[in-house]
């Protein structure tokens, strides 16, 4: 039921779109219609399925190294206020550099190319679940912490048995972000690596085809890269609702 | 049991919270500490349980530390373990064998059994309550503190938990050190008052309470119980003038 009003939305949508290009009569190289991308897309599937394979692995590397890499570093900044301020500057710093700035650059130094692609995609990715995490370590209760002093739980145990299941949501929802980010990542560095390495992701189908000027085909891996990024966000909203649907508000039906 | 000696609290923003506070606590008491709220009852609570230190004077435990369970203003539960698994939880703390019956045991004290396997937020706020108390009685503490425990409750809700407070302080010879700012609660639980004055809190005035326990809503009802509320407001009064 809740699903039928997007539907509804994405059917009139590929409609109207549909007729606009039967009724303007548009050539296919300008804007195919939904029909011919999807026939673009069930011809090609065998080349476009094997790139997807390649950008997906890559993006769920990265998203792996963005949860230890973030985690890790969320955990160690809550072991202390000094380690935070001295290292998180440079967390942002990395955040805000666009990575198709430093992409040329790490593609040169880095010689494996799926490992530059993943250091790539692993930069986007980190700094949400980094964040988030660092902020739900600290928003442990102070009751709790109190309660936690008083039988002489240390840092180790009070990390385990409070704050991480505290920070737990935050955790989650920076994950939610990474998800996507890591799948940007890793196209973005697809596209910076371009046609110089035999790395063959989804981006650099989008490449050739548009070489090629093969645009059904461009938008059929766009549609796939679109779909494929729906599907992370929607499996890492079930593995948060998984996780947090006995107690967190945000897990919870609304209508009581 | 315990003594507060010459007890001075300045916290880091300057605010001087108690100032020459001298107290003790006798096994087997319950002890109320009444005050208006900014008198410092709750910083003298956190220095009897360790949770802050004095800047001046001294905490004076007669024999080892008691075992100490802990009343917070809230429920304080966490909100991912269910009932049994917050009670659990200073058992698993400090270590303890049998942990499994031992919270068992101490939910059925409160009156929650069958209530083991739901999450705080399936309870109501006086049921939260009780949670809390059970956790703090899981490691059969000598000394238990309340920390205005039961401010944000209803009525009802407020006199029911007053009873049972009563029955699990007699039934386990429990000492009670008790915040709150209520002084018809005060009365009615006490063995002992002590009026506290604010901004700094010191020491007052303290008063028995001699009527005999069990009581019950004859006691909240009774003469004695009158005077005795006429008398500790008096005190508060002239403690807060």
């Amino acid at each position: 039921m809740k699903l039928l009003p997007p539907a509804l939305v994405g059917i009139f949508l590929l409609a109207a779109w549909e007729t606009l290009v039967r009724a303007a009569d548009l050539p296919p190289y300008l804007l195919p219609g939904p029909i011919a991308i999807a026939h673009a897309l069930i011809a090609d599937w065998t080349s476009l399925s094997a790139s997807l394979l390649v950008t997906l692995r890559v993006t769920f590397l990265a998203l792996a190294a963005a949860i230890i890499g973030g985690g890790g570093l969320a955990i160690l900044f809550a072991q202390s206020r000094w380690i935070e301020r001295s290292l998180f500057p440079y967390a942002v710093i990395l955040q805000v550099t666009p990575i198709v700035a430093i992409s040329p650059l790490i593609l040169i130094y880095v010689r494996d190319t799926t490992l530059a692609l993943l250091i790539c995609a692993w930069i986007v990715a980190f700094f949400p679940v980094l964040s988030n995490t660092t902020i739900g370590l600290r928003s442990a209760d102070h009751g709790l912490v109190d309660l936690m002093r008083l039988y002489g739980a240390g840092r180790w145990q009070t990390l385990w048995r409070l704050r991480l299941p505290a920070a737990m949501p935050y955790f989650l929802a920076g994950l939610r972000i990474a998800g996507g980010l890591s799948l940007i990542g890793a196209v973005v560095a697809e596209f910076t690596a371009g046609t110089a390495t035999a790395g063959s992701g989804l981006a650099y189908r989008i490449l050739e085809s548009g070489y090629r000027l093969d645009i059904p085909r461009m938008y059929a891996a766009l549609a796939l890269l679109s779909l494929t990024g729906i599907l992370i966000y929607a499996a890492l909203g079930l593995v948060s609702w998984l996780l947090l649907r006995h107690w967190h508000e945000s897990a919870l039906p609304t209508d009581r | 049991m315990v003594r507060l000696e010459r007890i001075g609290k300045t916290f880091a923003n300057g605010t001087v919270a108690l100032d020459g506070l001298d107290m003790a606590l006798r096994p087997g008491e319950f002890v109320s500490l009444l005050g208006p709220s900014g008198c410092g009852k709750s910083t003298a609570l956190r220095l009897l349980a360790g949770l802050s230190e004095p800047s001046t004077g001294t905490v004076r435990w007669s024999g080892a530390p008691a075992r100490l369970g802990f009343v917070f203003q809230e429920p304080t539960l966490m909100p991912w373990r269910t009932v049994l698994g917050n009670v659990r939880l200073p058992l698993q703390l400090i270590r303890a064998p049998g942990a499994d019956p031992a919270a068992r045991a101490a939910i059925a004290r409160v009156g929650l059994a069958g209530f083991e396997r739901s999450y705080p937020r399936q309870l109501s706020g006086g049921m939260k309550m009780r949670v809390s108390i059970a956790r703090a009685l899981a490691t059969a503490p000598d000394l238990l503190l309340l920390d205005e425990p039961f401010a944000a409750l209803d009525e009802i809700t407020r006199l029911r938990l007053n009873d049972d407070l009563l029955a699990l302080w007699a039934a386990a010879r429990l000492t009670i050190a008790f915040v709150t700012h209520s002084v018809f609660e005060s009365v009615y639980l006490s063995t002992r008052i002590l009026v506290m004055t604010g901004r700094p809190g010191r020491i007052a005035a303290d008063i028995p309470i001699d009527a005999p326990h069990p009581r019950d809503e004859a006691f909240r009802t009774s003469p004695a119980y009158n005077a005795h509320c006429r008398q500790v407001s008096a005190a508060l009064k002239a403690a807060m003038a």
